[in-house]
């Protein structure tokens, strides 16, 4: 069979050779990861990250105090070797504030992007694939959430349904709401993402091989959507991190004595503070500004990355 | 000639064009409009026409990837139109398409083998393993492609090689009809050759029936056994190749055949030009369709719809004048 002419011609015996030579196979995922790596600030920004998630997720290790620990007989102490970054006005270790503060910022962002991710992808992705009129209420829907005024909205929600719930648990009700408002940009990307794929011939080709619905969905259209996914995922962490400090800033997101960078701030406020003990504002602001900027970093690293055209 | 096994009568499709938000529909797209022919076995039927008369729509037709608007397909005694889920399950297996790009009808994120292989799996008739690996193997070879090309990712081949996988990925369920729509109008010339080499070669071993859609007509005259001229969504002419390159009854279709390229600039041949463009597939003229550029149009033509007639030696043409 292979002896008679199916149309090999020498170049695919060059190709051949070279194809035996080269083990190495380069799946989508192999391709996608080293041209990331080609980008410097997005590597740099990578490993930055990634030490400061092990710092904070090892916050009991290496936190010298218990953060919610109430010295009143060291309170407000400049920077000293028992305080690498002073005390507040409770006389609370301000280096291990800043490290849990990190920790309920990070899962904050994290989850609140869980969420918004699997409601954006199902929405999307309803949406995209059967068309129609559920395409249709589904976006409408989507265009309602996309309208409100999000910061009035989330502060209202925070204040009204904030005072029923105990302090300690409020990290959990910034995180619903954040998810909850964020997901429309993902669903109506992932929509997109959806409609033109369904039109791609590989499509109709995997129905004139009888491949079923439901396995078209999940073998064909998904994992060609992942990509968009996992970029918009990442970046959204950045602005759920934002988001969840603007609203602790303001009192209404996590709510003392339970830290986070955004309410560190808080307390930091005054004009006393702000001009004699820096010690106390400028780390967790460091914070988020390098975690917000990392993740951006890697956000863009990936979207380039995962780009086919480029 | 052997039997026939495939058979196309009157068969429609109409896309809906709708407006505003309600989707209220305004009119319809007659993208095939009545189409009869009929296909034997181990036979290449090649579809000529203009882009947009209908060739892709009908070879997807016809395999319900589309669902017609009327009309009827019978495949070896099995209407195809109105089978069930599993019949038809079983018809996909006998009935395959290769298509034109063969850069979006490959899944980016599967593998060649996958690809070739993923039909086998979901008709049940490989577990994975050696078995299916060998089999997946076997079909690459008889398409040119070798075996260390199976865990790669379509991005790592050129078009040709593309679509070989595609020509395999078709030939993996052992069909015995392949609608072959516009496979080498994305490739270039040389490469072209070794696709249409390959068809060929298939066709000989498997004695496969191929629907040949495609606007080259040098391609079409090269590798069909009858042609079919399409426009604006009917059949115009029908006959088997030499009948119908030497002795075109349809004046479409003479003047499509003066168009083919002439190698030779001393041999000066007369073109027939044809005035206008092609009238709307909405809103298609009365009569003959083709009276709004014909040559020869009387008052008959914008009246009266011509029947599809044989002239003879299975010769069909759809004129009033044709003799």
């Amino acid at each position: 069979m292979t002896e008679r002419n199916t149309g090999i011609k020498p170049d695919d015996k060059i190709d051949q050779e070279i194809g035996e030579a080269e083990q190495e196979i380069l799946t989508p995922w192999k391709l996608v990861r080293r041209k990331f790596l080609k980008r410097k600030p997005s590597v740099v920004a990578l490993i930055i990250l990634a030490f400061i998630i092990l710092v904070v997720a090892l916050a009991p290790i290496i936190s010298p105090y218990d953060p919610n620990e109430l010295d009143m007989t060291n309170t407000k102490q400049p920077p000293s070797k028992e305080h690498i970054l002073g005390t507040d006005e409770l006389g609370r270790d301000n280096f291990s504030r800043v490290l849990y503060g990190g920790r309920v910022a990070l899962q904050v962002g994290i989850f609140a992007v869980i969420i918004q991710v699997i409601v954006g992808s199902i929405i999307g992705g309803i949406a995209g694939y059967y068309g129609g009129w559920i395409d249709n209420i589904l976006m409408r829907i989507t265009e309602v959430f996309m309208s409100f005024p999000f910061l009035p909205l989330v502060i209202t929600i925070s204040a009204v349904v904030g005072v029923s719930i105990p302090a300690e648990h409020k990290m959990y009700l910034v995180m619903v709401i954040l998810g909850l408002l964020s997901w429309p940009g993902l669903a109506r990307m992932v929509r997109g993402q959806i409609l033109s794929l369904r039109e791609q011939e590989f499509v109709l080709a995997a129905k004139a091989l009888g491949i079923k619905n439901s396995r078209i969905i999940v073998r064909h259209l998904i994992p060609n959507t992942v990509g968009y996914i996992v970029v918009n995922a990442t970046l959204g962490v950045a602005s759920a991190i934002l988001q969840e400090s603007a609203l602790s800033f303001l009192g209404l997101g996590v709510a003392p004595p339970v830290p986070t960078w955004g309410n560190l701030i808080q307390y930091a406020r005054d004009i006393y503070n702000l001009q004699h003990r820096p010690w106390l504002w400028i780390p967790p602001g460091l914070c988020i500004f390098a975690t917000v900027m990392c993740i951006n970093l890697i956000g863009d690293g990936l979207r380039d990355a995962i780009d086919p055209k480029s | 000639m052997s039997e026939v096994i495939l058979e196309i009568n009157n068969l429609k499709k109409y896309f809906p064009i709708t407006k505003g938000l309600m989707k209220k529909e305004v009119g319809e797209v007659k993208a095939v409009d009545g189409v009869s022919l009929f296909i034997k076995e181990g036979e290449t039927l090649g579809i000529v026409g203009e882009s947009g008369c209908g060739k892709s729509t009908l070879g997807r037709t016809l395999l319900r990837l589309y669902e017609p608007t009327e009309g009827d397909v019978i495949f070896r005694g099995v209407d195809v139109l109105n089978a069930s889920t599993d019949e038809m399950k079983k018809l996909r297996r006998e009935m395959q398409i290769v298509f034109q790009d063969p850069y979006s009808s490959l899944n980016p994120r599967m593998t060649i083998s996958r690809i070739v292989g993923e039909s086998l799996i979901e008709h049940g008739l490989f577990k994975k393993g050696k078995g299916l690996e060998d089999y997946v193997v076997e079909v690459m070879e008889k398409c040119g492609l070798a075996r260390y090309h199976m865990n790669r990712y379509p991005h790592e081949f050129s078009g040709g090689q593309r679509q070989r996988v595609g020509v395999a990925r078709a030939l993996a369920l052992n069909p015995s009809f392949i609608v072959a729509d516009e496979p080498v109008s994305a490739l270039d010339v040389s490469i072209q050759s070794q696709i249409i080499n390959l068809f060929n070669d298939l066709q000989r071993d498997l004695n496969i029936s191929f629907m040949f859609i495609s606007h080259d007509l040098s391609v079409v005259r090269y590798i069909s056994h009858r042609v079919g001229v399409m426009y604006l969504g009917s059949i115009v002419e029908l006959a088997e190749k030499n009948a119908l390159f030497d002795n075109p009854q349809h004046p479409y279709t003479q003047a499509l055949l003066t168009a083919i390229p002439e190698p030779d600039p001393r041999n000066k041949r007369e073109r027939i030009i044809l005035e206008g463009d092609i009238p709307s597939p909405s809103n298609p003229p009365s009569g003959c369709k083709f009276h709004t550029r014909c040559r020869y149009a009387q008052d008959i033509c914008s009246e009266r719809v011509p029947e599809f007639r044989d002239l003879g030696g299975e010769h069909f043409v759809a004129c009033h004048f044709a003799k």
